[in-house]
């Protein structure tokens, strides 16, 4: 899947005042990411380990003649760690002039949300995930937690 | 007027450079006049530029400079010494306003009036000498005294100096004194013409003054420059990267031409990647400059120095066209700097040193660059009194660095490494330049940052030479490609010395010593890093792991600075070209990896750094020494016994508990007394024995030697060769009657013979003369 430039997108955006929402699914929850991060969707890559780096750091892949950085979301968000046989996709996040890929399950459509339905995170949201959380969507059938990709990429 | 100004910067700063390396050229041949007249073109173009862009504190020091090398280009004054320095400092007053106006857009405020007084004061000084002066100075008399009043105004001040030159331009005495060129005349016409027609228009003279010579010289440059152009590095940094990609691509594509690519590609792919190849090293020649330009400042520096310290110094620069990556370049400079300072300061002596040594007053500092094999090799060299190699050694053992007895084993070499240490420094007395000690180890580490290395010969009296091999660049690098378990790293390729294959069949087995692997190569022991343990590498069933015995793998082993380690592999895979990018700035401080890159097959690998390997081995380094120290101290059953030869039959074994030290003693030292061998050993007697009889002490060359004992007590058993060093029982199964042997038994699955130091320590007790070495 490819984005339309960024530029445009923002222009959309402005005048709408609704996001683009690319979602995405990590160990049975959605997440939702602003589609103007987002660079590219790809399959699930060949994956050079880093040693000793950090456990949410999965390793290095090849994007296309660059060299991208991997972030398990699993691992980054405190989650049970991929089983064997559970697929795998790489969603591309541009963040600090840098390219960084995000390793989650699956993912899903590019929803588009009017900013004022989202809601802020609730009080109960455990540390980890408020923290890396700007604010719940509530979709038809299940809550959508929107990431903010800066802060997910603090560590 | 902004893009004038800094295209101004841009040129003003190249010509100063070039100004600073003429002028000295210049003070060393004063006779040469086409310097001269290039020193004197460069400065008028600043002025002449200065006054058009209305800069009014640079035109007016560079007027003053202007004069006084006029007054040198005229024959009216005589160069000194002094009156060069004044005109160095005039540049270099020219270059910091410059450099001002460039970073904050404005020459800033300050107090030219000392500097240019200066330059007027040796004009002055000279006039009543300088054989033109008087006829000059009478038309323009008038005007002398409103300059010396108002020194505040430019533009009478050049008023003055127009006309004073003029006459004396003219004159013909210089001209038969100095047969100055054609061209040089033609130019001083050009400057007198627009007086002579507007003698009041102050400001279009300025102007005429300087566009007209300055036609002339665009005219005469025209040839040489209009094949170039600028381009901003950014630019070409981008091209690079981009090349670099391409490179990697290609090498994927090849990979997959190997694995069964169809046919009809062949050819073009072929085609692609010779291309590729020619953009690679088109795009990397645009990268690469001159060595020169990173020596250009040097005559400059060595000149200022030979002044302060009062040497003579002749620097001899050869190969300035050697060619390198500007990365490269730029990171050389420094160090090259320092190197130079160096030999300058420390390496050269003074005149009256070397007369008194039978050299020549000058001393010489030869800097040569040239390429070899891919990397270029620079040579700083001088002529001096060289290392004093005994102050030296006096110097380790002073700062505990090495015992007397092993600084006086070492080698010259190894001794001469001692200098690039930090904070060593055998300089008498730290003087302003240098002797602080802080200097040659920065410049190695410097020099090794950038994949290079750092090596220094030098004869006491005859002068000393530093010799730098560095990449061509640093985009490229050629790695070799290691594997642990099932993960790859690259491993720069000049840092490898050698690989060695370890099997159960090779003769190199990996030793541990109380868990840290060791190598024992070629008489060395090799401190090991394993890879895959340090890099915590799952699946690593085929590699080393402390106590394993079936290990089959290779161990690699690489330099790093001084140090030679080895890194335990499980295989080689081959080696490659690879393209250094930097690691991502999300994975945070990585002491293990210097950079990452992109193989053949398209997968990501990482870069092993070297420095990083190191530091953990220094850790190992400590835990094998302890491991060593502790192993005497063991209770347990099994101890270390040291296996060694002798000339007899059988190997011999001690406990290492009772060796206090194994030395390595030059034998001709060794002298007789009383009928025994005896070593003078840190200022005691040392008695010697060997279980050969005295036919088994060396006379000559070196041998080592078993000390056991204490101080006074002390004795030494000469020994052919160690061994081994095993961990085992120590366990008499058959007593002995021969003197020296406490009986025999089994050591690492093989009879020994078990040498019992207490009857050595009896005899030099008893101080028994000559007998076990004629008895036995």
């Amino acid at each position: 899947m490819k984005i339309a430039s960024p530029q445009a997108l923002r222009g959309a955006n402005a005048s709408a005042l609704t996001e683009q929402l690319v979602t995405f699914v990590v160990d049975g929850q959605a997440f939702g990411i602003s589609a103007l991060t987002v660079r590219d969707v790809l399959r699930r890559q060949p994956l050079t380990r880093i040693p000793l780096a950090r456990a949410e750091i999965a390793g290095a892949i090849n994007l296309r003649g660059h060299i991208v950085s991997a972030i398990d979301l699993r691992a980054r968000l405190g989650m049970a760690p991929r089983p064997a046989n559970c697929p795998a996709m790489c969603v591309v996040v541009e963040h600090a002039g840098e390219s960084v890929c995000l390793i989650v399950d699956s993912v899903g459509d590019v929803i588009s949300v009017d900013c004022a339905e989202i809601e802020p995170n609730p009080a109960s949201l455990q540390p980890m995930w408020a923290q890396a959380a700007k604010g719940v969507h509530r979709a038809r059938d299940h809550l959508l937690l929107l990431l903010d990709v800066g802060q997910l990429l603090t560590f | 007027m902004d893009d004038l100004i800094q295209e101004f910067v841009i040129e003003s700063l190249e010509n100063l450079a070039v100004l600073d390396q003429e002028l000295v050229r210049f003070e060393q041949t004063p006779g040469d006049k086409e310097i001269l007249s290039n020193i004197f073109r460069m400065m008028h173009t600043i002025k002449g530029t200065c006054g058009f862009l209305g800069l009014p504190r640079l035109e007016k020091i560079a007027h003053a400079g202007e004069d006084v090398l006029g007054k040198f280009r005229d024959g009216a004054l005589a160069p000194t010494p002094a009156s060069v320095t004044s005109i160095l400092k005039c540049i270099d007053q020219i270059r910091a306003l410059i450099e001002s106006l460039s970073t904050q857009g404005t020459e800033g405020t300050g107090e030219d009036g000392p500097l240019i007084a200066e330059l007027k004061a040796i004009i002055e000084d000279d006039r009543p000498a300088a054989p033109a002066a008087p006829t000059s100075v009478s038309a323009p008399a008038p005007a002398a005294g409103p300059v010396q009043a108002a020194g505040g105004f430019p533009v009478a001040a050049e008023l003055l100096a127009e006309l004073g030159e003029t006459p004396a331009a003219s004159a013909p005495q210089p001209v038969q004194d100095y047969p100055v060129a054609a061209e040089l005349l033609a130019e001083i016409e050009q400057l007198t013409k627009p007086q002579a027609e507007a003698p009041a228009a102050q400001v279009p003279q300025a102007i005429a003054a300087k566009g007209e010579p300055a036609a002339g010289q665009a005219v005469r440059e025209k040839a040489a420059v209009a094949q170039t152009i600028r381009v901003n590095v950014e630019v070409i940094e981008n091209l690079m990267t981009l090349a670099s990609e391409m490179v990697l691509t290609r090498n994927q594509l090849l990979q997959l031409m190997r694995t069964g690519g169809t046919a009809v590609f062949k050819e073009p792919i072929e085609r692609l990647s010779r291309t590729t190849s020619e953009l690679q090293e088109g795009v990397m020649k645009t990268r690469m400059q001159p060595i020169g330009n990173a020596w250009g400042k040097l005559p400059r520096i060595i000149r200022d120095l030979a002044t302060e310290l009062g040497k003579k110094i002749n620097l001899v620069m050869k190969g300035e066209e050697t060619d390198l990556d500007r990365q490269v370049l730029e990171l050389i400079q420094d160090p090259l700097t320092h190197m130079v300072r160096n030999s300058a300061d420390h390496g050269l002596e003074r005149p009256d040193e070397r007369a008194a040594a039978g050299k020549d007053e000058v001393g010489t500092i030869r800097l040569s660059a040239f390429h070899e094999g891919g990397h270029i090799i620079i040579e700083i060299s001088d002529d001096g009194r060289g290392i004093n190699t005994e102050k030296v050694r006096a110097k380790i053992v002073e700062r505990g660095l090495a015992t007397a007895e092993e600084a006086a084993a070492m080698d010259d070499s190894t001794v001469n490494q001692h200098i690039m240490r930090a904070g060593f420094s055998t300089a008498d007395q730290v003087t302003k330049v240098s002797g602080r000690g802080v200097g040659m180890d920065v410049v190695r580490s410097n020099i090794e940052k950038i994949g290079g290395t750092l090596e220094f010969k030098s004869v006491f009296g005859e002068g000393s030479t530093f010799t730098i091999k560095i990449p061509l660049t640093l985009a490229i690098v050629s790695s070799l490609i290691v594997q642990a378990g099932e993960e790859r790293f690259a491993l720069p390729q000049i840092a490898v010395n050698e690989v060695v294959r370890i099997s159960q069949r090779s003769a190199h087995q990996i030793e541990a010593l109380r868990g840290a692997p060791i190598l024992r190569l070629r008489n060395r022991l090799l401190p090991l890093v394993s890879l895959g343990d340090l890099l915590e590498v799952k699946d690593t069933q085929t590699s080393w792991r402390p106590g394993q015995n079936s290990f089959e793998g290779y161990v690699v082993v690489c330099r790093n600075g001084s140090h030679v380690m080895g890194v335990i592999v499980d295989s080689i895979a081959g080696v490659e070209e690879i393209v250094v990018k930097p690691l991502s700035k999300i994975l945070g401080a990585t002491k293990y990896f210097s950079g990452n890159t992109i193989l053949g097959d398209g997968r990501v690998i990482l870069i092993l750094d070297l420095n990083g390997l190191a530091s953990c081995l220094s850790q190992e380094k400590v835990r094998a020494e302890a491991a060593v120290e502790q192993a005497s101290e063991d209770s347990g059953n099994s101890e270390s016994i040291l296996l060694f030869r002798v000339q007899g039959e059988g190997m011999k074994a001690v406990s290492l508990s009772q060796v206090q030290r194994i030395e390595n003693f030059d034998m001709a030292t060794a002298e007789s007394v009383q009928g025994d061998r005896i070593i003078q050993y840190r200022e005691r007697l040392l008695p010697l024995y060997s279980l050969d009889g005295a036919g088994g002490i060396r006379r000559t060359g070196r041998q080592q030697v078993l000390v056991f004992g204490e101080g006074a007590a002390a004795v030494g058993l000469a020994i052919e060769a160690i061994a081994d060093i095993v961990k085992d029982q120590l366990k008499i199964q058959r007593s002995s009657q021969l003197p020296g042997l406490v009986g025999s038994g089994i050591v690492g699955g093989k009879a020994v013979d078990i040498v019992d130091p207490a009857y050595f320590l009896g005899l030099g007790a008893l101080n028994q003369s000559s007998d076990y070495g004629a008895a036995a």
